[in-house]
């Protein structure tokens, strides 16, 4: 049969104009301000749902060395591009201080130094990456919930903002992430120092990244400079809560 | 929903005419259809999804010392043409246009699969992942939908679940399969013993599976019971399996589609729409 067997043809270019059509309208509805509004039920489904069959402390599987990735791939900003980072970066972070403010009754100030004598976590956990792949890795760091108690947060406070060192787009915006304070005082949220034994490398965040387990990769801020409590984040960044939400993704990153 | 009673005793009369039947419950078509356009998204949003880490392996990690089960990527030749690669366990293949590097507005692009089968057609993840999610809870709500309907009408112990007779006429049923052979009478108001089990597997094992490898995916619903996810070989192992299962569904619609097309399929898409399904006179 060649090609010019017009009924044949004719079917096969209604069938690719059908189907152009169809992805197109999909793209076009991608694009409108209300129809990804409809989509996003299925995510605000999805967190309600699982908050509802997992425990506030619930525990995210950890592993045994043996599990460990031969390197723990670096992702997003691999080392920033800012002259007071790099500065600091240049003398081991000894300068490097943790600002932490908002809605706390005392805020403080920690270095490098006094955040590693403070009581630590160490746990083997896979981390997620919203595209797909996982790493595992061994993390130590002091648990979040500790550097919260010393600063006391208000009643009012509702999320933990992590501002970062990192500009993410050539205005300079900087790298932000934001939980909320169950995730905040889970045992497993740690502010980590170290990554496999070693001090954390800043392909991985240096000095300082937060891991929270039962989230994606993109929850765990990294090169951290302040931590501020807040009520509502609606008045930092683009007021969704996060860099990678700004750019469409969910606040709530639990699948 | 197979009206028992009309089954047993066709009047003479009628079955000399020919008569429409009514052969798909309301509930079954409504749930039929939203499920093909929900299993349609799923497919193409997640295959969007997938193309931010082409990429499968089996295991806990992505990062182990085992090589990626499959993986599609991009390689330079030396005009300078972009080469689109596949690699299958050990073995590589050259899948430019399709896989690894396809045409995306006339221009060759670095990308999993094809734009054509991905939604949205570019990458997009974040939007992939909207799409994705907001189907897959349509197609869960709407499967507990159908089983609860099919359970408490019977539909399913009735219509579905192969009988004694059923599993005798396996043989029978394969051979006429293979000749395209298909019953247009009466017997075409029942569903043949390869439909059933078919439809069963897709019901009861493959979209399930679905779910749970969907779910093993996710950080929260790992904490579940820490150590669950290992039931299926890990979390990138659940991953692999998604994509493997997925393309098992595919392979059922695929097949499902030949069969209408091959069984009458207008009097199959009627039925699939307005529930009536055309019994031809009675040739005797």
């Amino acid at each position: 049969m060649s090609d010019d067997d017009s009924p044949r043809r004719l079917r096969r270019n209604l069938l690719t104009a059908i189907g152009g059509l169809l992805l197109g309208g999909c793209d076009a509805l991608s694009r409108t301000e209300w129809f990804p509004r409809i989509l996003r039920v299925g995510e605000d489904l999805s967190r309600r749902v699982q908050h509802a069959v997992t425990a506030r402390k619930s525990m995210a599987q950890e592993f045994s060395e043996r599990d460990l990735s031969p390197s723990f791939r670096s992702n997003g900003t691999a080392n920033p591009d800012d002259n007071d980072y790099q500065a600091l970066a240049r003398d081991g972070f000894s300068d490097w201080r943790l600002r932490v403010d908002g809605l706390v009754e005392q805020p403080m100030g920690f270095s490098l130094q006094q955040l590693r004598s403070m009581r630590s976590r160490v746990q083997i956990t896979r981390h997620d990456c919203v595209e797909g792949w996982s790493a595992i890795g061994k993390w130590k760091g002091v648990p979040l919930g500790e550097v919260l108690a010393l600063v006391r947060p208000t009643v009012a406070a509702r999320f933990v903002v992590f501002h970062c060192a990192d500009p993410m787009d050539p205005a300079g915006t900087k790298y932000y992430e934001s939980i909320d304070m169950e995730d905040a005082y889970h045992p497993q949220t740690i502010l980590a120092y170290e990554l496999n034994d070693a001090s954390l490398p800043i392909g991985n965040g240096a000095p300082l990244r937060v891991r929270i387990e039962r989230q994606l990769g993109y929850k765990m801020a990294k090169y951290i400079m302040r931590l501020q409590l807040v009520d509502s984040f609606a008045a930092i960044g683009q007021g969704r809560g996060g860099y990678w939400e700004d750019q469409g993704y969910e606040w709530y990153a639990g699948i | 929903m197979l009206d028992a009673e009309s089954l047993a005793a066709p009047r003479p009369d009628r079955a000399a005419r020919g008569y429409l039947y009514h052969r798909h419950a309301l509930i079954v078509r409504i749930t039929h259809w939203i499920n093909a356009i929900a299993l349609a998204i799923l497919l193409m949003s997640g295959l969007n999804i997938f193309n931010a880490h082409p990429s499968l392996s089996w295991g806990r990690s992505s990062y182990s010392n085992r090589a990626p089960i499959f993986e599609t990527g991009a390689a330079t030749a030396a005009d300078g043409r972009l080469i689109g690669t596949t690699r299958i366990f050990n073995r590589n293949f050259d899948t430019t246009g399709v896989l690894g590097v396809s045409s995306d507005g006339g221009r060759q692009v670095v990308k999993g699969f094809p734009s054509w089968i991905t939604v949205p057609s570019f990458a997009w993840l974040a939007m992939a992942r909207h799409w994705h999610f907001f189907f897959a809870w349509l197609l869960v709500i709407n499967g507990c939908v159908y089983l609860a309907f099919s359970i408490f009408s019977r539909h399913l112990a009735h219509d579905l679940l192969p009988t004694k007779l059923d599993w005798r006429s396996v043989g029978h049923s394969i051979i006429d399969h293979v000749r395209f052979r298909h019953p247009t009478g009466v017997a075409a108001t029942r569903y043949n013993v390869l439909q059933k089990v078919a439809y069963l597997a897709v019901i009861l094992v493959l979209v399930p599976l679905m779910i749970l490898t969907g779910s093993a995916m996710s950080p929260r619903l790992d904490s579940l019971q820490p150590g669950w996810i290992e039931l299926l070989g890990g979390r990138q192992s659940a991953r692999t399996l998604h994509f493997a299962v997925a393309w098992t569904l595919v392979l059922f619609v695929l097949v499902h589609v030949f069969e209408v097309l091959v069984s009458g399929v207008w009097n199959n898409l009627r039925s699939m729409i307005t529930g009536r399904y055309r019994i031809p006179p009675d040739p005797g």
